[in-house]
């Protein structure tokens, strides 16, 4: 068929975090504009299969742009080269016939490499855990239309809330920090009166936490903000310092 | 007698949950904390079970096989959450919520949970708010409404186009305070495998490790599953790649019965598919059919772009045929709809199996209101256009730009291409008024169980249902059990019915790797699907059922003689995952297609051929099928019928109509 496209793959293979890994090449061909990047790695693994050597391990599930489970860093760039996708959204059409595509991990500290293009970002849950909440136990909710909240504050929180968790914003990162992912939670809880209770507690506690898994800290480049494929704004890790500020002065 | 006791209160419709939430008995705090619960599956019926069970005192366990509880599936839903709320003042009710489920769900639901679905659907808002869920908002601060299909009262919630996401966010974050405050143990990557039965009662799970390849055993004094819908059993499907059975299958194969497997939803509005590479379906919001208007052209295989095609030459065919909803007809009508004019040779695209949902007239109406908003005088048609568009991006502008991202077609200034695909499921096991299933212990929630949605769900149903499950059902039915097994110390799980039960699980795993086939796992999932799709899905017929029992059969055999498990047990191994679950979809077809040759009646998503109106719509068979079918797995692929009668005390059974 017309537009199909011949390409060579340099895909990094690795055990497991035990062992070293290497990129190895693959051809793939008559590959569809119109098939997504996650199908082409069907298309391959089907091949491997066949010839009877190891399909690569990827992390994926909804392949509709929102677990935020797939993370593929394509040609130094997480995510691929198109702006506000995710891996399982890119289509193949945003390649040239003969192109050669390099694909890597995630590369963190604190994403340690299970399997090839597999990483474990449980540190994520682990931050989550320490203040991503607001602490109401079911059966105390009021009305909810009690509290009011002005529209461009709910908009602000939905904007932060956004966030699908995929770590592209650590793997891009040359200090590999987390502070865009952490700083959406605290601004979304933070916009609002319900989350305002606990927001000296919960940002103390998630920055420290943060800290402790090893991720690094924040020198304003901006490119968390620039490969996010939710579009999280750098406001919000302004928003995060204030928060951190204040919350230390206060004790 | 039968083996299906339902369990409903006495009493009136209306008083029937709130006096029996008031004579469950209760377990004091002491044994609370002596009592372990596992929870498999950490969507929005997991996660907020698991969370409320541990603000109760319970121990909690927690499964789910992705890396994390916040990929569960329910992320995706879209569009919205129903609660009779009547924030807009315009006549909706806890009965009217009710009403319109029952109606939607064509009579085959019981009439005593949807009632209480609708009675809490109220809390589930009021919880979700509170606990920092961004639900859209109007300038007044008060929360936003829309419409969705079979109703006709603005009483979804909603977060853009991102609700499910929203809510699960929010639930996972109640989760992770518990697991933070260490009354939950949460284990991501991990697959259950079995459930451990001791003396009648569920006891446990076997679980796999899915990092290392290592098979666990879990006590539980009760075990709740929590794993979603298997609509992945058609292959293509809006469901997420790693949704399956298995937790259920295995369920039923020790003893749950499932209900109603032939009860699939095809949603009405996804993007069509694009060639043999398609690896899943995408939805597009229900809640564009607010906006949308769906059409085809008048003229026998027209081969014009949509542009030029002149509004006399447009058939508007929900419009025309059901005036009274038009284009806000349950998804099951309007995917039969669609379906039967692409049939009937009007289908647009290339593949001629699609038509189209289009933005034009919405753009303009809004483009109106907002300059008037604006004050804006004499508006040019450009500027017109741009008002319109800026509001129609507000309300659905991640919906539009996911669709670009995949058809490369700007849905701005050309119609969507929209198809039905397989969606949602309203079969699963079956459970009583306290979510128990057949097995003493073994609870079901959320898509996995049967309840509450009979043979169609209505949009924003679902994830009403998955909270309202875990949120405000369970903790309280859970004690009609618990309280009378406070006196049980945990099992070992030395125990012989958990070394059998692992045994079991390893002898698949093993099976599996010495077949050493020629086929990928995909190869037969992929054949699975389309006998499915085929014969199966938007319409069903005797021969065609017999038919797909018959290629079921013949591909499990195939199956197990050829299929090709790369690498070892012990270790990360997603093929192995793969193929484990396709084994059970494929038992699972097999039992969807008896279900559906048993059910001779047309009725929500099950259509058969065989009965229907002379104007092609669904006929029911009230009289013969009023009853939800419990298939009990009697060993050997063979499967014995239970049946539950629906009584209808509250409403007055009748035929559907949305004309």
């Amino acid at each position: 068929m017309s537009g199909h496209m011949n390409l060579t793959l340099k895909v990094w293979r690795q055990k497991s975090d035990k062992e070293n890994g290497k990129l190895v090449t693959y051809p793939v061909q008559n590959i569809s504009p119109d098939m997504s990047f996650l199908e082409m790695f069907d298309v391959l693994n089907e091949q491997l299969i066949t010839k009877g050597e190891q399909p690569i391990a990827f992390d994926h599930d909804c392949r509709e742009g929102i677990c935020g489970m797939c993370s593929m860093y394509i040609n130094g760039r997480p995510h691929g080269p198109k702006r506000g996708v995710t891996t399982c959204q890119l289509h193949m059409r945003s390649f040239k016939d003969g192109d050669t595509i390099v694909v890597e991990p995630w590369r963190a500290a604190a994403f340690p490499v299970i399997k090839d293009l597999t990483v474990n970002r449980s540190a994520f849950d682990r931050v989550i855990a320490k203040g991503g909440f607001i602490s109401v136990n079911v059966g105390n909710a009021q009305d909810a239309n009690n509290i009011p909240i002005p529209k461009p504050d709910a908009d602000a929180a939905f904007q932060a809330a956004a966030c699908i968790g995929c770590g592209a914003c650590v793997a891009t990162c040359k200090n590999s920090s987390a502070m865009l992912f952490v700083s959406a939670k605290i601004s979304q809880l933070a916009l609002l009166p319900q989350g305002r209770v606990e927001a000296t507690a919960r940002v103390k506690n998630m920055v420290a936490q943060m800290d402790e898994e090893g991720f690094g800290n924040c020198t304003n480049t901006g490119a968390c903000e620039v490969e996010c494929p939710k579009g999280i704004s750098l406001e919000n890790i302004a928003r995060m310092n204030r928060e951190f500020f204040v919350a230390n002065i206060k004790s | 007698m039968s083996k299906l006791d339902s369990k409903i209160p006495e009493g009136a419709l209306e008083q029937k949950w709130e006096k029996y939430k008031s004579s469950i008995p209760l377990v004091n705090p002491a044994n609370k904390r002596s009592l372990e619960v596992i929870v498999v599956g950490s969507g929005l019926a997991g996660a907020s079970a698991a969370s409320s069970l541990a603000e109760m005192g319970y121990k909690v366990k927690v499964f789910c096989f992705q890396d994390s509880p916040r990929r569960a599936h329910s992320i995706a839903a879209q569009g919205g959450i129903n609660a009779a709320k009547n924030y807009q003042n315009d006549g909706d009710s806890t009965y009217r919520l009710f009403y319109d489920t029952i109606k939607g769900g064509d009579y085959r639901s019981r009439e005593a949970n949807v009632y209480r679905l609708a009675s809490v659907s109220t809390n589930i808002i009021d919880q979700c708010v509170a606990s920092g869920v961004p639900l859209a908002r109007e300038y007044g601060g008060m929360l936003s409404n829309r419409s969705f299909g079979g109703t006709q009262v603005q009483r979804t919630f909603y977060a853009a186009g991102q609700t499910g996401q929203q809510l699960l966010l929010g639930a996972y974050s109640a989760l992770l305070r518990q697991v933070g405050l260490g009354t939950v143990e949460m284990c991501a990557r991990h697959e259950m495998l079995d459930v451990v039965n001791i003396d009648g009662k569920c006891r446990g799970i076997i679980a796999r490790d899915l990092i290392s390849g290592k098979l666990e055993r879990h006590f539980g004094h009760a075990v709740l599953l929590c794993s979603g819908g298997y609509g992945n059993v058609f292959y293509l499907s809006t469901n997420a790649m790693g949704s399956n059975v298995t937790a259920a299958w295995k369920a039923h194969k020790r003893g749950a019965f499932f209900g109603n497997p032939c009860f699939t939803q095809i949603h009405p509005t996804c993007i069509p598919v694009s060639g043999d590479h398609q690896s899943k379906l995408t939805l597009m919001s229900e809640s564009l059919r607010n906006d949308g208007r769906i059409w085809v052209p008048k003229k026998h295989g027209d081969t014009r772009k949509a542009n030029e095609i002149i509004e006399e030459e447009r058939d508007y065919y929900l419009e025309r045929r059901y005036p009274a909803f038009g284009n806000l007809v349950p998804r099951d009508v309007a995917s039969r709809a669609a379906k039967e004019r692409c049939d009937a040779g009007f289908g647009v695209g290339t593949s001629k199996m699609a038509v189209y949902l289009d933005f034009k007239a919405a753009i303009e109406r809004y483009g109106h209101t907002q300059a008037v908003k604006l004050g804006v005088q004499n508006p040019s048609a450009t500027e017109l256009k741009e008002f319109g568009k800026q509001v129609v991006e507000e309300k659905y502008g991640n919906l539009f730009a996911m669709y670009e991202q995949i058809t490369g077609e700007n849905p701005y200034e050309l119609p969507m291409r929209i198809y039905p695909a397989v969606h949602y499921t309203m079969g699963g096991l079956w459970v009583d008024y306290n979510l128990m299933t057949t097995v003493p212990g073994l609870y079901a929630l959320g898509e996995a169980n049967f309840s509450d949605h009979g043979a169609n769900r209505l949009g924003a149903s679902a994830l009403m249902q998955g909270l309202a499950d875990g949120y405000f059902v369970i903790p309280y039915t859970i004690g009609a059990y618990l309280s009378k097994e406070i006196s049980v110390k945990a099992i070992s799980t030395d125990h012989e019915a958990f070394v059998a039960a692992e045994k079991n699980a390893q002898e698949i795993i093993d099976k599996l790797f010495a077949i050493k086939g020629t086929k990928s796992v995909d190869y037969f999932h992929k054949r699975l699907g389309k006998i499915m799709w085929d014969k199966c899905g938007m319409a069903r017929s005797e021969k065609g059922l017999k038919e797909a029992i018959a290629d079921i059969r013949a591909l499990r055999d195939e199956f197990w003689k050829d299929v090709r498990v790369p690498g070892t047990a012990n270790d990360f191994n997603p093929e192995l995952e793969k193929a484990g679950r396709v084994a059970d979809f494929i038992e699972l077809g097999e039992l969807m297609c008896i279900d559906a040759l048993n059910r001779t009646e047309s009725c929500g998503g099950h259509f058969r051929e065989e009965s229907q109106t002379e104007e092609g719509e669904a006929l029911r068979k009230d009289d013969e099928f009023a009853y939800v079918a419990a298939w009990e797995n009697n060993g050997d692929h063979t499967y014995e019928l239970h049946k539950e009668e629906l009584k209808f005390e509250a409403i007055k059974i009748a035929q559907r109509s949305y004309k």
